[in-house]
């Protein structure tokens, strides 16, 4: 058996990944959903958007379910100072969630004149999810602080992850589409770059300044060379995309990945940095895994149906995404 | 002013109600649609595969407010809850993991290519997508109903500095009331999908369709009545027996039963006057109680005031139960003519479908009637013995928990009329749309009204 001082550290892991998986799949559809254009003559761009995230979301929202089931479980403790200080946005993110997630589904069953109503709520709600998501995040790096330069950090991160969001979503649009759609996905892409590129920025300077902790950390020698590996591949990542995407759409729609591996690379290495800031915390400044951590009889239990199903979980999803491969137009061409 | 405590339990209370009213559908019209979709594998007739397509859509719908609704869930234990999961987390912590784990992800992955995959996957590989949510829903229901039967009849555990730690998980799972429960909550989703299937299909052969789809749907959904409600009936009465046995105080709430009787009679009607311990107005069979609870005319039933801290609200679960045992009633005598008619005359009289109709979300009605009986008559424990609800509850002001439900509430209120009225309307189109005989399986529930023109003309 794994004894008390391994399995909290397996938890976070398994808890990152759920977090950063949930962050790639659910953030590319939420950012299809924010980008969704409104026009009257858009209307068939928004079925080819909306019928690109179509068979995905489902699952993609179960990797949040997941993440905070964890962290119920895992580490109650933490879940409930977290959610105590995060009360009113987690109210707000669920009604946005709620929102997109009915939209979807009302918008191909509603009749003609509801369609544009529902296409609105899932604009709004995806937006909502994200400004809320991304407002938890802000509070979370500053240790739920209760001071106006926090709740500003917070606002500043919400802007950035709903940046990232449209970066990931137009990015698998550029796979996912083709012709003039493609091209708005690009510009859309390329923006939204420049914006979350921004944003990391100025969350990299800030977050070490306002936790020292977390400075020591990061500019700790020798250390410091291996760390600063993670911001210079970032940035790196951030550049390519930006002079690749310059150059899309290219002829027979090569390279029409790339943009969305260089995002997921970008969302790993920012995930790796944050994780990089704060473990073994697990409320910055306040609470440590093995003081949130559930009895090590109840996470073993847990553990071995983990080993067991997740492998199997991400066998069908690989599956899942192999059957819908392809342009997003060719689906529900019945 | 309600304190936070109150307006939490009504948030909870109206989160897994609104929540509780799809997965109650879906769990159950999975498997019809199996059905539907393996009659069409077998037979080749294309009528199943129309029915299976319309009711596909309908699924979809049902799931999705399912999905965003269960989300909602997964939050509050954190947000209102904290003591529950402080307290009990190693019991609960596994339960709702596995649940994540072996039916989330399943009936999630599935449902896209189940949905969206027919012409993509071979048909056998599309069957299996379906069974695989069919029996994802399924085993959602077996580990959430574990939990909570669990919270009511805990077993397996030991105390140590006041946390719940886990002896067996044998006994945790399969603790004393949970196989009356996990049957009960099934049969009841299977009533409720077999009268939501019934009420739209008598709907739109009232409106005038001719053909044979919602014929037949009715005719599947009535037989699937008429088998469990019965079952649901005897079920429903090992579960009260099971209830007596753990939980007397619930069931004498359910009674209405104040004093200790020999010979306890069963109150028909009667208001529950819990601040001076008596029933008023009670009209009831003399010796029933005892008699349906220890099959002795005299048996001994226990009396409310037997338990004076461990009390229920009595008012609530006393008429809850009895809307819950009238509607059940009315279902059997409802499906079992019907059946009878359709052996005799091939064709209901009106006044049935139009009952039929009026009965479409009766099972709505009942599963919450019950969930009512059974949550409420826990109070004051949040899990019996071991934990109050009110050692449970966040300390987050008043004045966010009364926001946080108000919001709830307008959403809730909105999208079951949008459910309800989508519903209808997709009915009313079916009936519009021209019969059309195809043998090929056409991929429906999509969410675009890409190509909606051409495949409509064969729903």
């Amino acid at each position: 058996m794994i004894d008390a001082y391994w399995l909290p550290v397996i938890f976070i892991g398994l808890m990152g990944l759920a977090v950063i998986v949930y962050a790639i799949l659910d953030g590319y559809d939420l950012g299809v959903g924010i980008l969704l254009p409104l026009s009257a003559q858009d209307e068939l761009n928004r079925d080819t958007m909306i019928a690109s995230i179509g068979p995905f979301w489902d699952a993609n929202e179960t990797w949040l379910v997941l993440a905070v089931g964890l962290m119920l479980i895992a580490f109650p403790a933490a879940n409930s100072l977290v959610f105590y200080h995060l009360y009113m946005p987690v109210a707000i993110m669920l009604i946005g969630l709620i929102m997109r997630g009915v939209a979807f589904d009302f918008r191909a069953k509603a009749a003609i004149d509801h369609k544009q109503t529902w296409d609105r709520t899932f604009k709004a709600g995806s937006l909502i999810t994200t400004l809320s998501q991304g407002y938890m995040l802000g509070l979370y790096i500053m240790g739920f602080e209760q001071s106006i330069s926090a709740k500003l950090f917070a606002v500043l991160s919400a802007l950035g992850v709903t940046a990232a969001y449209c970066y990931i979503g137009g990015a698998w649009l550029i796979l996912k589409t083709e012709g003039e759609l493609q091209k708005r996905a690009v510009d859309w892409t390329r923006k939204a770059g420049r914006t979350c590129m921004l944003g990391v920025v100025a969350v990299s300077i800030v977050n070490p300044i306002v936790n020292p902790g977390v400075f020591d950390r990061w500019f700790d020698f020798p250390l410091v060379m291996f760390a600063l590996l993670i911001p210079a591949l970032c940035f790196a990542a951030f550049i390519g995309n930006d002079f690749l995407l310059g150059r899309m759409p290219k002829v027979n729609d090569r390279h029409s990945w790339m943009p969305l591996l260089l995002v997921v690379a970008v969302f790993i290495l920012c995930f790796v940095g944050l994780a990089f800031s704060f473990f073994p915390e697990v409320v910055p400044g306040q609470m440590d895994i093995w003081e949130a951590a559930s009895s090590p009889e109840a996470l073993t239990v847990i553990l071995i149906g983990a080993v067991i199903v997740v492998p199997v979980i991400l066998l069908y999803t690989v599956y899942a995404y192999y059957v819908f491969h392809g342009k997003a137009t060719e689906l529900n061409y019945h | 002013m309600l304190d936070t405590l109150m307006l939490s339990r009504i948030q909870f209370a109206a989160n897994i109600s609104f929540h509780i009213l799809f997965p109650t559908i879906t769990i159950a019209l999975c498997w019809i649609l199996l059905f539907f979709k393996v009659r069409h594998d077998q037979t080749g007739d294309p009528v199943w595969m129309r029915a299976y397509r319309f009711w596909v859509k309908i699924f979809a719908l049902s799931f999705a407010l399912g999905v965003v609704s269960g989300i909602t869930m997964s939050f509050q234990f954190g947000t209102n809850w904290p003591g529950f999961m402080e307290t009990v987390g190693n019991v609960a912590g596994p339960l709702l993991g596995y649940e994540v784990l072996t039916a989330f992800f399943l009936e999630a992955t599935f449902l896209g290519i189940m949905l969206f995959g027919i012409k993509r996957v071979p048909p056998k590989v599309h069957t299996f997508a379906t069974l695989m949510v069919a029996v994802g829903t399924t085993l959602s229901a077996f580990w959430i109903l574990a939990l909570d039967s669990w919270m009511q009849t805990p077993a397996g555990f030991e105390m140590r500095d006041g946390v719940a730690h886990v002896t067996s998980w044998f006994e945790v799972i399969f603790n004393p009331s949970f196989p009356y429960r996990l049957g009960h909550k099934l049969l009841a989703s299977g009533l409720t999908a077999a009268f939501l299937v019934a009420g739209i299909s008598a709907y739109r052969l009232l409106k005038g369709d001719t053909k044979r789809a919602p014929k037949m749907t009715l005719k599947v959904s009535l037989v699937i009545a008429a088998v469990l409600a019965p079952v649901q009936a005897f079920v429903g009465d090992l579960h009260g027996l099971n209830t007596f046995e753990y939980q007397p105080q619930k069931v004498a709430a359910m009674e209405g039963a104040w004093e200790t009787k020999n010979g306890a009679p069963l109150l028909l009607f009667a208001i529950p006057d819990q601040e001076n311990q008596r029933n008023k107005f009670e009209i009831g069979i003399p010796n029933l109680a005892s008699l349906i609870l220890t099959h002795e005319l005299d048996g001994e039933v226990r009396g409310l005031k037997d338990f004076p801290d461990e009390q229920p609200p009595v008012a609530p679960v006393f008429f809850s139960f009895r809307v819950m045992v009238g509607l059940g009633l009315l279902m059997i005598a409802l499906s079992w003519y019907g059946v009878w008619q359709l052996r005799k005359r091939g064709e209901l009289p009106k006044w049935m479908l139009q009952g039929l109709v009026a009965m479409t979300f009766s099972g709505w009605v009942a599963t919450l009637a019950g969930w009512y009986v059974t949550e409420i008559g826990r109070q004051p424990w949040l899990v019996t013995g071991v934990l109050k609800t009110a050692d449970a509850v966040t300390t987050v002001p008043p004045a966010n928990v009364g926001l946080s439900l108000t919001l709830y509430l307008i959403v809730y209120a909105v999208l079951l009329t949008a459910y309800i009225h989508t519903i209808r309307s997709m009915a009313l189109k079916a009936v519009k749309i021209e019969d059309f005989e195809t043998n090929e399986p056409v991929a429906d529930g999509n969410l675009t009204n890409l190509g909606n023109q051409t495949k409509e003309v064969q729903a």
